[in-house]
C-alpha cells in the first residue's frame, strides 16, 4: 500500500490534461482518504501491541528488501501522513487555480512525498528507509521549488536540498555501521541484539551519524535554517511539509532508534540538549519575524526541538523507572498528534490571509477579526494550543513537557543533577516566548486597527472549500483536549510501546493518565501561570523590546555562515581548480613527472629496495664505452642545441648509436628496424622541419628551467635506480629457454626473434600493426581534413 | 629553382631496385636469418623514400599507381585473415601450419603461414609509413 501514490502520480499528468474542467485535486483526494481508512482497519491490531509486517523483495542477496512494519509508532505516523495529506489536498484544491497553475506538477511530486514518508514510517530495512528518506529530500526540493520562476523558491530548495541530503548522507554512514555491527538491516532484528552494542567501537560513531540525519530533517539547532527560506513553497506544501510530516521523519527516526541507542549517555545529552537549545533559540527568533508563514516556520522550529528534548529525556527510561520519563516519552508521541494539528491549521490560515489580502506582511496586517471571523476563530484555537493553554491540546502536552524537564533536574545518572537545573529554566523561558509568539500571530493578524491601504486586496472570508481543513484541524484540537486518553489508547500508548519495546508488554501497561487538572501541588502548573503572566506582560511591552533582536547584526547570523561556507567552498574549489589545472601541458608535466620520481623513490626507500649486484653484470668492452660516449655527447648536444636542425641531426646520431648497440649486443633484427626507422623517422623530421616555428625558450624563467633540470635529474636517478635493482633481483628465471629448444621443431624457423614475432606472439604484432595503420591513418585524416577545412573557409571569404 | 639532378636520378633508378630487391630477401629471409615483415617493409618504404627525394612526388605516384591507404587495409585483412584462419582447423586462433613441399622450381622448401602473416605485415608497413610521407610532403 506504500506505494498506491506514486502509482497514482502516473496517472495524474493524464488526468490533468484530459480533464481541464475538473480541478486535478479531486481525483488525488481520493488517494489519501483511501489510505486512511486502509490504515484505521490496523488501529485494533496495534492497540494491543501487535503488528503487521508485509515484505517485497529488492536485493535479497544483499539483505535488502521492502518490509512494511505497521507498529504503533508507524500507524500513528501513517495516519498523520494520510490523514493531514487528505485535509492538504482538499485545501489546496481551493489554493491553487486549475488555470493558472501548473497542477499536474504539484500533485505528481505531492504523491510521490507521501509515498517516500509512509515509506519512511514503515520501513523495517535501514536501507529502504534511506531510499525513502532521500525520496523525501528530492520531492521536497521540487515542492519547495514549485514556483520556480521565482529566485527565492529557488534559492530555499537548494538550500534545503544541501542541508537534509547532507544530513541524509551522514544517515546512511550511520546505518552502515549499524549493519556492520548487527550483521542486519533490519531494525526489528537491530534492536533485539541491541544490547551488545554498547561497547562496540563504531557504536557512538553511528549514534552521531544518525542523529545528524535526524537532526537535518527535523530542522533541529544549528540546521533549522533551511526550514524558514523553505516557506516559499506553496501554502499547502508548507502545511504538510514543513509543519505535519517531513520534519518530523527526525523525530520518527530518534524514536525508532531510541531502544537502540537510549543505553548511551551521548544520545541523551544529544537529543534532550540539542532538542531545548532549538526550542528555545526558535521561539525567541519567531518573535523577531514579521512573515506570517516565518514566524510559523521558526515556531515549527521550536515545537519540534520540544518534541526533540522530550524523546530525549524518554529515553532515559531506560536507565530508571520512575513513572515521570515514561510519561516524557507519551508526552513527545502525543503532542507531535497535537502539534500537527494545530501547525498545520495555522498554516492553513496564513494561506488564506495571503490569498484573501494579498500579503504576509503582519506590518500591513491587522483588524482582519471582523472580516474574517471563521479564519479568526480558527487561527486563535491553533494559536492558544501552541501558547499551551487550556481549553486546547497544546495545554495538555505542555503541562507534560514541563512535568519532565523539571524532573530532569532531580536525575542523578550521566551528571545530570550538576546541570539538570538548566533544563527547567530554558524550558520555561522558551515557554514564555511560544506564548508571545503564538499571540503576536493571531492578534498582530486579525486584532488592532484596520490598515486598508496597505492591503495589495480587498480582504473577504475565505470560501467554505478552503476553510473545511483549518476547521477540521480546529476542532481536532479542542477534541483532543477533552478525549485525551482515547487518543492515548488508541494511539499514543502503542507509539510508547513500540519506542520502549523492553519496559512494556501491552500498551495498557503505560501508565499514564493524561489530565487537565493535577492539583495545586504540581509544578507545571504553576509553571504555566508564570509563564502565562510573563508572557502576557512581555507581549503587551513588545513594541518597547522588539527593537533589541536588530542587534544582532546580519553577518553574524546562522544563515550567514551557511551562505559564506557555500560561496567560500564554490569560491574556494574554483581557486584551488584554477591554481594547479593552468593549462600548461608543461605543468601537468611536472606534475606527472614529480610524482612518479617521489612515489617510486620513496617506495624503493620504505621498502629498502635498492640492491646492486655486481656478479650478474657483464663486462664492458671498449665498443661499448666509445658508443656510450658518442650517446651521451649525442644526448647532450639535443639539449643545448640552439636550432632545430642540429637537434633532429642529432637525434638521429643517438638513434643511430642505439642501433650500433644492438650490434654490440648481438640484436641483429633489432639494429636492421632501429637503423632503419631511424632514417625513416629523421626523412619525416625534415619534412615537417619547414612547418615547424623558429626554436624558442616559451618564456620560461630560470628558476622554470631549474626547476626542469631538477625534476629531469629526479626521474633520471629514479629509472637508473630501479633499473639496477631490478636487474640485480630477479625473482624467476627467464623462459626464453623454451624458445630456444622449440623454435625448430615448434615453429619451423631458425630466427627465434621473428619466430616469436610472428608465431609465438603473433597476437602482438596483429596489434602493433593495426597501431601502425592507425597512425597512417590518423596523419591522413589530420592533413586532409585541416585543408578541407581551410577551403572551406576561403570559400565563405 | 630548378637543378639538374640527372646524376642523382640516374643513380636513383639503380639504387631502388637494389634497395628493393635485398628489402624483399630480407623479408623472405626473415624466419631465419635477421629481418622479416617489419624490416622489409621499411627498407621498401626507404626505397620509396629515396625516389621521393629524387623526383617529386607526382612522378613517384605515376610510377607507383598504388593507393597506399588500402594497401594498408589489405595487409591487415591479410595478416588476420591468416591468425583467424587457424580457427577453421579446429585449433586455437593464432595457430600456424608449416610443412615442407618439393616445387617444381625451388625444389625442397619449407612453406609457413606465418609467411602470410609477415606479408600482411610488410604490407602494413609500407602502406603507412608512404601514406604518413605522402600526405605530409603533400601538404606545402
Amino acid at each position: 500500500m506504500i506505494f498506491l501514490p506514486i502509482v497514482a502520480a502516473l496517472f495524474v499528468p493524464m488526468l490533468f490534461r484530459k480533464l481541464k474542467g475538473i480541478h486535478t485535486g479531486w481525483f488525488v483526494l481520493v488517494v489519501p482518504v483511501l489510505l486512511f481508512g486502509y490504515y484505521t482497519t490496523f488501529l485494533s491490531t496495534t492497540m494491543d501491541g501487535g503488528h503487521a509486517i508485509s515484505e517485497l523483495q529488492w536485493i535479497p542477496s544483499l539483505g535488502i528488501s521492502f518490509v512494511s512494519y505497521i507498529d504503533g509508532l508507524s500507524i500513528l505516523f501513517s495516519l498523520l501522513i494520510t490523514g493531514i495529506g487528505a485535509l492538504v489536498v482538499l485545501y489546496s484544491i481551493f489554493y491553487l487555480d486549475k488555470n493558472k497553475e501548473k497542477l499536474g506538477n504539484f500533485y505528481v511530486y505531492l504523491l510521490i512525498f507521501m509515498t517516500a514518508m509512509l515509506g519512511v514510517v514503515q520501513s523495517d530495512n535501514v536501507i529502504s528507509l534511506y531510499l525513502f528518506w532521500e525520496l523525501t529530500s528530492i520531492s521536497s526540493f521540487l515542492l519547495i521549488g514549485y514556483w520556480f520562476t521565482r529566485d527565492r523558491s529557488r534559492f530555499g530548495a537548494l538550500k534545503s536540498m544541501m542541508i537534509t541530503v547532507f544530513g541524509g548522507l551522514m544517515m546512511l554512514g550511520g546505518f552502515i555501521l549499524l549493519g556492520i555491527m548487527g550483521g542486519t538491516f533490519s531494525i526489528r532484528e537491530l534492536i533485539a541484539q541491541s544490547s551488545t552494542f554498547i561497547n562496540h567501537e563504531f557504536f557512538t560513531l553511528s549514534l552521531i551519524l544518525i542523529l545528524l540525519g535526524a537532526f537535518t530533517k527535523s530542522a533541529q539547532f544549528p540546521f533549522y535554517i533551511w526550514l524558514p527560506d523553505a516557506m516559499e513553497a506553496p501554502t499547502p506544501v508548507s502545511a504538510y511539509l514543513h509543519s505535519a510530516t517531513m520534519v518530523k521523519a527526525g523525530l520518527y527516526l530518534v524514536a525508532r532508534f531510541t531502544p537502540i541507542f537510549a543505553v548511551s549517555e551521548v544520545w541523551i545529552w544529544l537529543v534532550t540538549g540539542i532538542g531545548l537549545l532549538t526550542l528555545f533559540w526558535g521561539s525567541i527568533f519567531a518573535v523577531k519575524q514579521t512573515d506570517l508563514k516565518a514566524i510559523l516556520a521558526f515556531s515549527t522550529v521550536s515545537q519540534l526541538g520540544l518534541i526533540m528534548s522530550l524523546l530525549g529525556a524518554g529515553a532515559i527510561t531506560f536507565h530508571t523507572n520512575e513513572a515521570i520519563f515514561a510519561l516524557a516519552m507519551f508526552a513527545a508521541l502525543f503532542h507531535l498528534i497535537n502539534h500537527a494539528t494545530f501547525k498545520g491549521s495555522l498554516f492553513m490560515i496564513a494561506g488564506i490571509v495571503d490569498h484573501e489580502t494579498g500579503t504576509r506582511d503582519i506590518r500591513k496586517l491587522g483588524g482582519l477579526m471582523s472580516i474574517m471571523p471563521i479564519s479568526f476563530t480558527v487561527a486563535f484555537i491553533g494559536s492558544m494550543s501552541m501558547a499551551g493553554l487550556p481549553p486546547f491540546n497544546g495545554f495538555l502536552s505542555k503541562e507534560m513537557f514541563l512535568d519532565s524537564m523539571f524532573a530532569l533536574r532531580d536525575f542523578s545518572l550521566f551528571n545530570f543533577d550538576t546541570w539538570g537545573i538548566v533544563f527547567p529554566i530554558v524550558a520555561w523561558i522558551a515557554s514564555v516566548f511560544t506564548f508571545i509568539y503564538s499571540f503576536y500571530f493571531v492578534f498582530k493578524t486579525f486584532a488592532g486597527k484596520r490598515k486598508k491601504e496597505k492591503l495589495p486586496l480587498e480582504p473577504h472570508e475565505a470560501p467554505i472549500g478552503m476553510l473545511l481543513s483549518p476547521i477540521i484541524l480546529a476542532s481536532l484540537v479542542v477534541v483532543i483536549f477533552f478525549i485525551p486518553n482515547v487518543v492515548g489508547k488508541w494511539l499514543v500508548k502503542p507509539a510508547v510501546m513500540a519506542v520502549q519495546p523492553y519496559e512494556y508488554a501491552h500498551p495498557s501497561e503505560v501508565a499514564v493518565t493524561v489530565s487537565a487538572w493535577h492539583g495545586f501541588a504540581s509544578p507545571a502548573l504553576w509553571m504555566t501561570v508564570g509563564v502565562i503572566i510573563i508572557g502576557a506582560l512581555l507581549y503587551l511591552s513588545l513594541s518597547k523590546w522588539q527593537k533589541i533582536y536588530s542587534i544582532q547584526p546580519d553577518h553574524l547570523s546562522l544563515n550567514a555562515v551557511y551562505d559564506a561556507t557555500m560561496t567560500f567552498s564554490e569560491k574556494g574549489m574554483n581557486r584551488l581548480s584554477r591554481f594547479y589545472m593552468n593549462g600548461l601541458i608543461r605543468t601537468y608535466l611536472i606534475y606527472i613527472f614529480a610524482f612518479v620520481s617521489v612515489i617510486t623513490l620513496s617506495v624503493l626507500f620504505i621498502q629498502d629496495a635498492f640492491v646492486v649486484d655486481m656478479s650478474s653484470f657483464t663486462e664492458v668492452n671498449s665498443f661499448g664505452i666509445i658508443n656510450a660516449i658518442i650517446l651521451v655527447l649525442g644526448v647532450i648536444f639535443i639539449l643545448f642545441s640552439k636550432t632545430r636542425l642540429g637537434a633532429i641531426i642529432a637525434l638521429g646520431a643517438v638513434g643511430y648509436s642505439v642501433a650500433l648497440f644492438f650490434v654490440i649486443f648481438k640484436a641483429p633484427d633489432l639494429a636492421l628496424t632501429q637503423l632503419v626507422i631511424e632514417t625513416v623517422s629523421v626523412a619525416l623530421f625534415l619534412l615537417a622541419f619547414q612547418h615547424l616555428p623558429k626554436l624558442s625558450d616559451h618564456g620560461e624563467t630560470k628558476r622554470n628551467k631549474l626547476a626542469n633540470a631538477i625534476i629531469a635529474l629526479g626521474v633520471g636517478v629514479t629509472v637508473t635506480l630501479v633499473a639496477l635493482s631490478a636487474h640485480s633481483q630477479k625473482l624467476i628465471s627467464s623462459i626464453s629457454q623454451y624458445y630456444i629448444d622449440t623454435v625448430k621443431t615448434e615453429a619451423g624457423g631458425g630466427n627465434i626473434v621473428n619466430v616469436i614475432l610472428v608465431d609465438y606472439r603473433g597476437f602482438d604484432t596483429l596489434f602493433e600493426i593495426a597501431v601502425l595503420s592507425i597512425a597512417g591513418i590518423g596523419v591522413l585524416g589530420m592533413i586532409k581534413l585541416r585543408l578541407a577545412k581551410k577551403e572551406d573557409s576561403n570559400e565563405n571569404k | 629553382m630548378k637543378t639538374n639532378d640527372v646524376i642523382l636520378q640516374t643513380t636513383t633508378k639503380l639504387v631502388f631496385f637494389i634497395i628493393f630487391l635485398f628489402s624483399i630477401h630480407i623479408f623472405f629471409a626473415g624466419h631465419y636469418t635477421p629481418g622479416g615483415g617489419f624490416v622489409g617493409g621499411l627498407l621498401t618504404t626507404g626505397a620509396i623514400i629515396l625516389l621521393l627525394l629524387a623526383f617529386d612526388l607526382k612522378t613517384v605516384q605515376k610510377a607507383l599507381p598504388f593507393n597506399f591507404t588500402i594497401m594498408t587495409g589489405i595487409g591487415l585483412l591479410l595478416a588476420l585473415g591468416t591468425a583467424s584462419g587457424s580457427i577453421f582447423f579446429n585449433v586455437p586462433f593464432f595457430t600456424h601450419a608449416f610443412d615442407d613441399f618439393t616445387l617444381p622450381l625451388f625444389g625442397v622448401t619449407s612453406l609457413h603461414t606465418a609467411m602470410i602473416f609477415d606479408a600482411g605485415v610488410f604490407l602494413v608497413v609500407v602502406g603507412s609509413a608512404i601514406t604518413i610521407i605522402q600526405s605530409i610532403g603533400g601538404d606545402s
